[in-house]
């Protein structure tokens, strides 16, 4: 595959709003960088994140999408997070079968105090897509003309 | 169509330093729906607040997106400006390019290009928005205070005094915690117990305050104001209503090899006890582990001698269930076990002690009678060495705890004084890395401990400690002199750091409370929210939430009462409007919503709805309880047809924003 | 500069990193040939810290470490002096550039009561 310097992938971050996004926040506090490309969506709980959001951000051109929520056990909602590793599991394995690599989708378990481990995770992220090149395999043409 | 106005805010030069502001409010003032688009440098002051005011006015805004800090930090703040403008509150967005922009990224370029796309996402979204009302739900006015040492009895006397019930689950078979077990406190040196029980015998008078001694919080549901708790009260195997605490009992079992825990085993006590004399409640209990009477039924020593006829062999477990309206955490601490640290040679010698076992040997209620005697021998020490810093401020991943753990440099300027002023006789030596006395009148107190009692502090740290001959062997370093220590001693104290009570994870997980790696619990904000916890209607009290002496203790108690009374005096709790909504007409009943609700917020009811040809169906649909769902949209996703979805994060909101984002 | 490389070199092979030290002292308070040397395992990390590679290297001291690693077991901080000794003689062995030791050699040396951590120790020091 070609590899394009100066093409920098689309990554959009799903964060649960009681930990990964405080851990974000957190990241930002303490000034680690990660790069720009990354975008994060707050959402209520891991558990919120609809696959039709993942499927969707793959149409519109992302070349990644990420989901932070709490360490299994520390969901604010209780079992929220319990849901969404066992959605995602099944989403991963199906959009692997759709010839989108299991690279490009994640989950990470990020808590509010964990603003390095945010910075990391999403530095070691970036890195792995950047190194797969674009994705091409979901992306609607008629969606990018408008 | 929406009308939405802009605002970047520069926020001094947090965000202008590296996000050129002006240009994202040039470029976003493009979107479509923006009427309004604009920069300042404080949009939270008063008169950032007031540009918002008077531009929804002006332009006659409908929809308000603010580029500035992290809604975490001021959503509530511009959720109130908006409101004052006449907007409904939850008409605003806020597209976070501080904490997620201008302070992660160094290119200008990227920064901005960055904030005008997370800008866009928020603008995506706010023309989805739907003015959302805020229910409301009754305040339960009774609080839990769980943990019944000084920083739960402390909480429990305020909230009390403001007139409000409390309930106190203490897992010990008496309140007070740790402190009972100190025997002077630093920098007054005056006796804990006798500031301590006072207070512990005013929770156990006080109408407002129940107490569940030897008892622990095994469920806890629903949400601030109206939570449920079950309290599980172990059996003691003797009546509370009728034990009189006279202590014949642990006078005359014959059981006498159970080790005393107040004591940290450093004496026993009988199988039926009662942890010191000043417990409260006073009850006696019998320790199962240790009773031959419930072991093999062949005793019953205690039940003859008591006169009030208490004793009861057959008592079981009994679960309470009660309703609170806030939860106070106040599990506290536990000093780790220094075992792992060899070098030290704790288990090999037991005169090498930990400095709470020290306090109990210096206690006049200790094992000793308060005489100061070596554990092995019990002879007289004369050369003591304390060593700090055991087990703190380590390799956090490998060696023991990174923080310190605050208490030590105090406790331990404390001992070699107490031990220097009763025993002029004796050598103290103290090894520190540094000295760390910030506090009213601490520094003061550790040098009177140098210049007045003279004991050696020395800068550096023991590497090892070795049984020989009745004595203990000494090797360490004196940094400042660059040299090696040989020291004979009689007493070795190790400072061990300290860590949250091994109850306060499983804790955590009941209460959906966030937890830090340490098991420390985490605040609401680190500065300005220091003893309420993320979770509302939880609140921190004392250790549980970092290490802490004492009178801070006191004070973070005082301050989380103060909050629970500001919560249990309000009639109603406004609820999150954020809830899910079930469009019934897409409704199929399937029930998959009602099984992922963690709340069973989710119901069904048989409704009519207009069928074709003037006919009426009978349909059973989903509904959403508003006063009990959190919001966490499990069920939007669980439900098949797409009916369910969740206000302020709809589907529609959602996909709009990643649309923005990946455009 | 050529004592910066030095140093920055030492960091590369040990992966230690002298920042991490928190100035405890326990390595030297550890340490059983403290009296045989004449700078101290708390000063190696100092030095490498301060980059002052030369003066470590021309020192007597990281000959008579035993290699025990003692302190490398009780640092508190992780930091691990006693590879820092290893990896100074490593570099001054590789300037001379020769082998002081032949494998040949050893066994006409040995001595039946060495322990063989020495053993092992000597050979370290004393070949390349």
């Amino acid at each position: 595959m070609q590899v394009n310097e100066s093409w920098k992938p689309t990554i959009v971050a799903f964060c649960c709003n009681w930990c990964s996004y405080a851990g974000a926040d957190l990241s930002g506090t303490n000034r680690l960088n990660y790069p720009a490309n990354v975008k994060i969506i707050r959402i209520p709980c891991s558990c919120r994140l609809n696959p039709m959001f993942i499927l969707r951000a793959f149409q519109r051109g992302a070349d990644g999408v990420i989901l932070c929520g709490c360490h299994p056990g520390d969901c604010h909602y209780t079992t929220g997070n319990y849901y969404a590793r066992r959605r995602m599991t099944l989403l991963f394995s199906l959009l692997d079968y759709l010839g989108i690599e299991k690279e490009r989708t994640r989950v990470e378990w990020v808590s509010a105090a964990e603003g390095a481990k945010f910075a990391a995770v999403m530095n070691d992220f970036v890195a792995t897509v950047t190194a797969l090149g674009e994705n091409k395999r979901l992306e609607d043409l008629r969606c990018k003309q408008d | 169509m929406q009308r939405i106005g802009v605002f970047v805010c520069w926020c001094g030069s947090n965000i202008a330093a590296t996000v050129d502001v002006e240009k994202v409010a040039q470029v976003l003032a493009k979107e479509p729906g923006v009427v309004f688009s604009t920069d300042y440098q404080y949009m939270c002051s008063e008169a950032g607040q007031n540009l918002i005011i008077d531009a929804i006015k002006e332009h006659g805004l409908t929809g308000v997106v603010i580029c500035s800090c992290s809604p975490r930090m001021h959503e509530a703040t511009f959720r109130k400006t908006v409101q004052k403008a006449g907007l409904n509150p939850y008409m605003l967005e806020i597209a976070n390019i501080r904490e997620q922009c201008s302070w992660i990224h160094k290119d200008k370029e990227q920064a901005t290009e960055k904030a005008v796309i997370l800008g866009r996402a928020a603008i995506a979204k706010v023309h989805l928005n739907a003015p959302l009302t805020a229910g409301q739900s009754p305040v339960t006015k009774r609080a839990l205070v769980i943990g019944g040492g000084i920083a739960g009895i402390q909480t429990a006397l305020d909230i009390a005094d403001a007139g409000f019930a409390v309930d106190i689950v203490e897992k010990k078979p008496t309140i007070g915690g740790k402190m009972t077990q100190i025997d002077k406190t630093f920098p007054t040196l005056d006796c804990a117990a006798c500031i301590l029980t006072p207070k512990m015998v005013d929770a156990a008078q006080n109408e407002n305050i129940d107490i569940f001694a030897y008892a622990e919080v095994e469920k806890v549901q629903g949400f601030v104001g109206n939570f449920t708790v079950t309290i599980r009260k172990k059996a003691r195997y003797v009546n509370p209503d009728l034990c009189t605490g006279c202590g014949l009992c642990t006078e005359k079992c014959p059981q006498k090899k159970a080790p005393n825990e107040f004591n940290l085993g450093l004496d026993n006590r009988r199988a039926i006890y009662i942890p010191f004399a000043q417990a409260v409640p006073k009850i006696a209990t019998i320790d199962a582990d240790y009773c031959t009477m419930l072991k093999t039924g062949k005793c019953g020593v205690c039940s003859k001698v008591c006169t009030a006829g208490a004793i009861d062999y057959k008592q079981q477990d009994e679960l309470v269930t009660r309703e609170y309206g806030a939860i106070v955490v106040a599990t506290g601490f536990e000093p780790i076990n220094v075992e792992p640290y060899g070098e030290f040679a704790y288990k090999q010698s037991p005169d090498v002690v930990t400095s709470l076992e020290f306090e109990r040997l210096m206690n006049a209620a200790g094992p000793t009678g308060g005489t100061l005697l070596r554990p092995s021998d019990k002879t007289h020490p004369h050369t003591l060495v304390f060593v700090q810093c055991v087990g703190s401020r380590c390799d956090g991943d490998t060696r023991g705890k990174s923080y310190c753990s605050k208490i030590c440099c105090m406790y331990t300027a404390k001992h070699a004084m107490l031990c220097r002023e009763k025993y002029p006789d004796t050598e103290v030596y103290v090894f520190y890395i540094d000295v760390r006395t910030p506090g009213k009148n601490f520094d003061e107190f550790y040098r009177r401990a140098v210049e007045e009692y003279g004991v050696h502090y020395i800068k550096g740290m023991v590497g090892k400690v070795v049984p020989e001959n009745g004595k203990l062997k000494v090797q360490a370093s004196d940094l400042l002199e660059n040299r090696q220590l040989h020291i004979d001693a009689d007493m070795v104290v190790l400072a061990a750091a300290i860590e949250p009570d091994k109850s306060a994870r499983p804790l955590a997980t009941m209460l959906t409370a966030s937890m830090d790696t340490n098991d420390f619990f985490t605040e609401a904000h680190p500065k300005l929210r220091p003893v309420e916890s993320p979770t509302a209607g939880i609140f921190l009290s004392g250790a549980c939430q970092g290490p802490k002496d004492i009178p801070e203790t006191v004070a973070q108690a005082s301050a989380a009462a103060a909050k629970v009374i500001g919560l249990l005096a309000k009639d109603h709790m406004t609820c999150n409007p954020c809830v899910a909504r079930p469009d019934e007409l897409m409704c199929n009943g399937c029930s998959a919503c009602e099984k992922v609700c963690p709340y069973g917020a989710i119901h069904y009811e048989d409704k009519e709805f207009r069928g074709p040809n003037r006919t009426m169906l009978l349909r059973r649909v989903a509904q959403v309880n508003p006063a009990v769902c959190q919001g966490c949209g499990a069920c939007t996703v669980a439900c098949p047809s797409g009916a369910m979805d969740l206000l302020g994060f709809s589907n529609q909101q959602i996909m709009a924003e990643v649309d923005a984002i990946c455009k | 500069m050529e004592q910066k490389k030095m140093s920055e070199k030492i960091r590369e092979i040990t992966g230690i990193n002298p920042r991490k030290c928190m100035k405890c002292g326990k390595c030297s308070a550890t340490c059983p040939a403290y009296e045989e040397m004449e700078y101290h395992p708390h000063q190696f990390v100092a030095m490498i810290e301060r980059d002052a590679i030369e003066e470590l290297m021309e020192s007597k001291a990281i000959w008579n470490c035993l290699s025990c690693m003692a302190c490398v077991e009780r640092c508190p901080r992780g930091v691990e002096p006693g590879k820092l000794v290893e990896a100074a003689r490593q570099l001054v062995t590789r300037q001379q550039g020769g082998n002081y030791l032949l494998p040949d050699d050893i066994p006409a040396r040995l001595d039946g009561d060495l322990p063989q951590q020495a053993l092992v120790s000597a050979l370290r020091k004393f070949t390349r």
